[in-house]
């Protein structure tokens, strides 16, 4: 797609209901209540240094029904979860949350960013982000810290009640 | 005042002088913490991925802190947050509560909302407070000033927080370097964000994040950064030298968590709170004491 279609709206290729879709998930209620003030991006941090992402922007293609060009950008992995805008916001969108319900949305429809397939891997191999191993124990031991066991049973288990185990399957066979 | 410590996942790992001055302060001033074996993530990277599943494993957490009888306490900002949340909706929802007791049912584990979650810098400037630390001090830091970092989830969201704080105008870490003495700096930005929530996802994006507030204290001439955050500490210590390599500037700013600052004006050696595990030698600010 050249830069000029890119910026062209095919109104027949939107999907009017997605903001709906937004607004049944815990989070996402207040989308409807935005007048595009723009206080979001304004005192964003990452916006200041990144142009890619735009709160105020994100929101607008969402209520217009831009439903695949919002799950499928990289942009919307960009929120940094600071709060800065949620907090700010005189609407109450409670854009923070409203982010977290576009992105789990994405996840759903087949979108999950890599970075996040690699936590989730990690998560469900040790319970935690970072593995514990006998190195680090050790470590522990001689600052006089005490010893830490892995619990991956727990989260695998977790994992299982929402699919999310299913979703690492479904990201790694892509993968391949 | 008993908790139950919850490290998360990166302090146990990346932010040991954070933990061990932590535990240090904490038995000076008579908070007792409790380990327990089977805490696991809290939860925070799931919530983009989705968000019963986070309510699931803060929520298993959360079960485990409260069979004990204890309210838990973190030195990670976005574990506090992500478990207050949590803490809060599963409190104030039955329905949810319900929803997520059903499933969590399969680690034999059923939360009932009964205990409290606070950030370990809330515990010393709420259940401690300003006065007793002030009768325990016995080293003056006033030669010292330092760059008050408060990240975003020690305060926000704010409706999670009740009315701790402000986040427009916070003063509670301010407040807390203040009392041994040391000078709390006034900078740009003092309110903004490491970056750190998207350090995996654009690299380049996150370090110009922290590289602003870099510039910024570095222009205070502060001794350090005072952080109470792990994640921000992978950004400002961690990734220091490579911001300094990538934008061609020098900083080699020192940053030091908290109870580092604390345990030093209590009396408490820097051996013992983890200081040869600054990445950053805070040499010649050590020099001064």
């Amino acid at each position: 797609m050249s830069e000029n279609e890119e910026k062209i709206i095919k109104v027949n290729e939107l999907e009017p209901n997605f903001k709906y879709e937004i607004q049944a998930e815990p989070g996402g209620e207040n989308i409807t209540r935005c007048f595009a003030c723009g206080t979001c991006t304004a005192g964003c941090p990452i916006r200041e240094v990144n142009d890619q992402f735009n709160p105020r922007k994100i929101i607008r293609m969402a209520l217009l029904g831009m439903k695949e060009r919002v799950l499928s950008s990289d942009f919307i992995w960009l929120c940094s979860s600071c709060y800065t805008c949620a907090e700010r916001c005189p609407q109450e969108v409670k854009i923070t949350d409203l982010m977290n319900v576009i992105k789990n949305i994405a996840v759903r429809e087949g979108y999950i960013h890599p970075s996040f397939v690699a936590q989730m891997e990690a998560l469900n191999s040790h319970g935690r982000l970072y593995e514990i191993g006998e190195f680090d124990n050790e470590k522990r031991t001689k600052l006089g810290l005490p010893q830490i066991e892995e619990n991956a049973e727990d989260t695998k288990k977790l994992f299982k009640q929402k699919g999310v185990d299913k979703l690492l399957q479904v990201a790694k066979e892509g993968e391949e | 005042m008993r908790y139950a410590l919850f490290l998360g996942c990166t302090v146990p790992v990346r932010a040991l002088n954070y933990e061990l001055s932590a535990r240090k302060v904490a038995h000076k001033l008579g908070i007792e913490l409790v380990d327990i074996n089977d805490f696991s993530c809290c939860g925070f990277p799931v919530k983009s991925v989705d968000r019963d599943t986070f309510l699931l494993m803060a929520a298993k957490n959360l079960s485990l802190a409260e069979e004990k009888d204890l309210d838990l306490v973190s030195l990670c900002s976005a574990c506090t947050s992500i478990l207050t949340e949590a803490n809060k909706e599963l409190k104030e929802e039955e329905s949810l509560r319900k929803k997520i007791n059903n499933k969590l049912s399969v680690l034999g584990r059923k939360y009932e909302g009964k205990i409290k979650v606070k950030h370990f810098t809330r515990v010393l400037y709420e259940d401690v407070g300003l006065e007793k630390i002030r009768e325990n001090l016995k080293v003056d830091l006033s030669k010292f000033s330092f760059a008050a970092h408060y990240g975003c989830h020690y305060l926000k969201p704010s409706g999670i927080y009740e009315d701790f704080d402000d986040v427009e105008n916070p003063k509670t870490l301010d407040e807390l370097i203040e009392v041994t003495g040391a000078k709390s700096v006034l900078y740009e930005d003092k309110k903004s964000c490491c970056g750190g929530g998207i350090l995996g996802i654009n690299e380049m994006t996150a370090l110009k994040v922290a590289k602003n507030k870099l510039d910024h204290i570095k222009s205070t001439k502060a001794d350090a950064i005072c952080l109470i955050c792990p994640f921000c500490s992978i950004m400002y210590e961690g990734s220091q030298k490579k911001i300094e390599k990538q934008f061609e500037v020098e900083y080699n700013l020192p940053v030091l968590y908290y109870p580092q600052i604390l345990g030093l004006a209590l009396g408490i050696s820097p051996e013992e709170l983890g200081f040869k595990l600054n990445r950053i030698k805070p040499r010649e600010m050590l020099a001064k004491l």
